[in-house]
C-alpha cells in the first residue's frame, strides 16, 4: 500500500526532472540569443548616428525644409498604433504588457473620437488581435526571432503610406526596449510626426554651407522615410533582444521552481518510503514476536500435551 | 602623396568599411563623382553603383551599393547604403537568373521595382566580374 504512493511520488519527480531539463535548455538557448542580439543591436547603431548626423547636418546648413513627417500633425480621424510582440510564448509578461498597452491605447483613442490604425508584428499580437475583434490594418510574423533590415523596410511600408496619405495623423509604437541584459522596459515610442528637435544642430558642431543634390526638398523625404525605417528598425532590434531576456528570465525562473518542487517532492517521497519501511519492520518484528511466542506456546503445550500423554501413558 | 580622409560605408545592418581612403568614386542622382580630401560639405542620394575606394596606401577596394546616402562633412566621407555588398559575397548564379527574369519582365511591362532589381543584378555581376581581376577584396 504504501509503496504504491511511493511509485507516484516517483514517477512525479521524473516528469518534473524532464520539465526542469527543458526549461533548462531553454534558458541557455535564450542566454546565448541575447548576446547576440546585442551585438546585432551595437553592429546597427553607427548606421543610426550616421543618418541622424546627416539629418542634423541638413538642418545646419539650410534650415530643415519642409516635409510631410516633420512637425505638427496633419489632423486626421485615425491615430496609429505599431504593436511588436513575440511569435511564441513561455516569456513572462512580455506579449502581455504589450497587448494590454495597445488595448488600453485604442480605448484612450476611442474617448476622444479617434480610430486606430493597427499594426501588428508577432504571432501573439495578430492573434490576441483578431481574438478581441480589433481591425489589424497589416500584420508581420517570423521577424522578431531576428529582425533584418528588410523586415523594417516591410513594416515601415504600411505606416508611410497611411501616414503620408493623410489616414493617420500619427504613429505609435508600443514595445518592448531593452536598457541592458537585466532591464528591460515597455515604452510606448513615438513614431511620426517626427520631432524636429531630435536633428535640433547642436551649439558644438559647425553650420556648414553643404552642397546638396539634387536639393534640400528633394532629399528631405527619402532621407526621412529612411530615418522612420531605420527606428522601426532599431525598436525591432530591441524587442528582439528584450525577448530573449524575458525568455531566459521566465526559464530561469521555471527551472529554479521545478528544482524547488522535486526537492519538496523528494522529502515527501522519502518520508514515504522511510515510513513504509518502518511499518515492514513493525510487522516483521510483529510477526517474529508473534511467531516466535505462538511456536513456543504450540512447543509448549505440545511439550505439555506429550507430559500429559506420557504422564497418561505411564 | 596623396592626402587621406577617414571613409566609412555603413548600412542598417553592419560596417563594411572604416579606415582612412584617398579617393572614393561613386554614383549620385547628379552622375558619378570623386571625393578627395578636402572635399566640400556635401549631402547626396546614391545610386544603384559598384563604388571604388582607393584606401590611404594605395590599395583599391570595390563594393556594390544600392540607394542610399553619402555625407561629406569636415573631410570625413560616410556612405549610408541601403544595401551594400562586398566582391566575394555577390552570388553571380542569382544575380544572373534575377537579371534575366528582369529582363523577362521588362519586356512586356514597365515596371519601376522591376527596373531597380535589373539595376542592382547588373551592379552585382559588374562586382563580381572585378573579383577576380585585380587583388581587390
Amino acid at each position: 500500500m504504501a509503496g504504491g504512493q511511493e511509485r507516484i511520488l516517483r514517477r512525479r519527480i521524473k516528469s518534473v526532472q524532464s520539465t526542469k531539463k527543458i526549461t533548462k535548455a531553454m534558458e541557455l538557448i535564450a542566454a546565448s540569443r541575447i548576446v547576440k542580439a546585442m551585438a546585432r543591436i551595437s553592429a546597427a547603431r553607427p548606421y543610426y548616428e550616421e543618418l541622424v548626423g546627416v539629418v542634423r547636418d541638413l538642418s545646419a546648413s539650410s534650415g530643415l525644409p519642409h516635409s510631410v513627417f516633420l512637425g505638427t500633425a496633419p489632423v486626421a480621424d485615425k491615430k496609429g498604433i505599431l504593436a511588436i510582440t513575440a511569435d511564441r510564448t513561455l516569456c513572462g509578461a512580455y506579449n502581455s504588457s504589450v497587448l494590454r498597452a495597445t488595448e488600453r491605447q485604442v480605448q484612450a483613442y476611442r474617448q476622444v473620437g479617434k480610430g486606430s490604425f493597427l499594426v501588428a508584428v508577432g504571432r501573439k499580437a495578430n492573434s490576441y488581435l483578431k481574438y478581441r475583434e480589433v481591425p489589424v490594418e497589416s500584420s508581420f510574423t517570423e521577424v522578431t526571432d531576428r529582425p533584418v533590415y528588410d523586415d523594417a523596410r516591410r513594416i515601415a511600408a504600411p505606416i508611410l503610406e497611411a501616414y503620408e496619405s493623410g489616414q493617420v495623423e500619427s504613429f505609435d509604437i508600443i514595445s518592448n526596449r531593452f536598457y541592458s541584459a537585466g532591464n528591460q522596459r515597455l515604452e510606448i515610442t513615438p513614431l511620426l510626426p517626427l520631432d524636429p528637435s531630435k536633428f535640433g544642430s547642436r551649439e558644438d558642431i559647425q553650420p556648414l554651407d553643404f552642397e546638396v543634390e539634387p536639393s534640400p526638398e528633394a532629399i528631405i523625404d527619402p532621407l526621412l522615410r529612411i530615418y522612420v525605417e531605420e527606428t522601426i528598425f532599431a525598436i525591432l532590434l530591441e524587442a528582439s533582444a528584450a525577448e530573449h531576456a524575458a525568455r531566459q528570465r521566465a526559464m530561469k525562473a521555471a527551472s529554479d521552481n521545478a528544482e524547488e518542487l522535486i526537492k519538496t517532492l523528494s522529502r515527501v517521497m522519502n518520508r514515504a518510503r522511510q515510513d513504509s519501511i518502518t511499518t515492514e519492520i513493525t510487522e516483521i518484528v510483529g510477526g517474529a514476536e508473534a511467531l516466535g511466542a505462538g511456536s513456543k506456546v504450540i512447543d509448549e503445550s505440545y511439550l505439555l500435551s506429550y507430559s500429559n500423554k506420557g504422564t497418561a501413558g505411564a | 602623396m596623396a592626402n587621406s580622409f577617414p571613409f566609412s560605408l555603413v548600412t542598417p545592418e553592419r560596417t563594411l568599411m572604416r579606415f582612412d581612403a584617398s579617393m572614393v568614386i561613386l554614383r549620385t542622382g547628379g552622375g558619378d563623382i570623386a571625393f578627395m580630401a578636402g572635399h566640400a560639405p556635401f549631402i547626396g542620394n546614391l545610386e544603384p553603383c559598384v563604388m571604388t575606394v582607393t584606401t590611404s596606401d594605395g590599395e583599391t577596394k570595390r563594393a556594390a551599393v544600392h540607394a542610399g546616402f553619402v555625407h561629406v562633412a569636415n573631410s570625413v566621407v560616410r556612405v549610408l547604403a541601403d544595401i551594400a555588398e562586398l566582391p566575394d559575397e555577390i552570388d553571380v548564379e542569382r544575380a544572373r537568373a534575377a537579371m534575366v527574369r528582369a529582363e523577362e519582365t521588362l519586356m512586356h511591362s514597365n515596371d519601376a521595382g522591376v527596373e531597380a532589381a535589373l539595376r542592382r543584378a547588373h551592379v552585382r555581376l559588374d562586382l563580381a566580374s572585378t573579383r577576380s581581376g585585380n587583388g581587390s577584396r
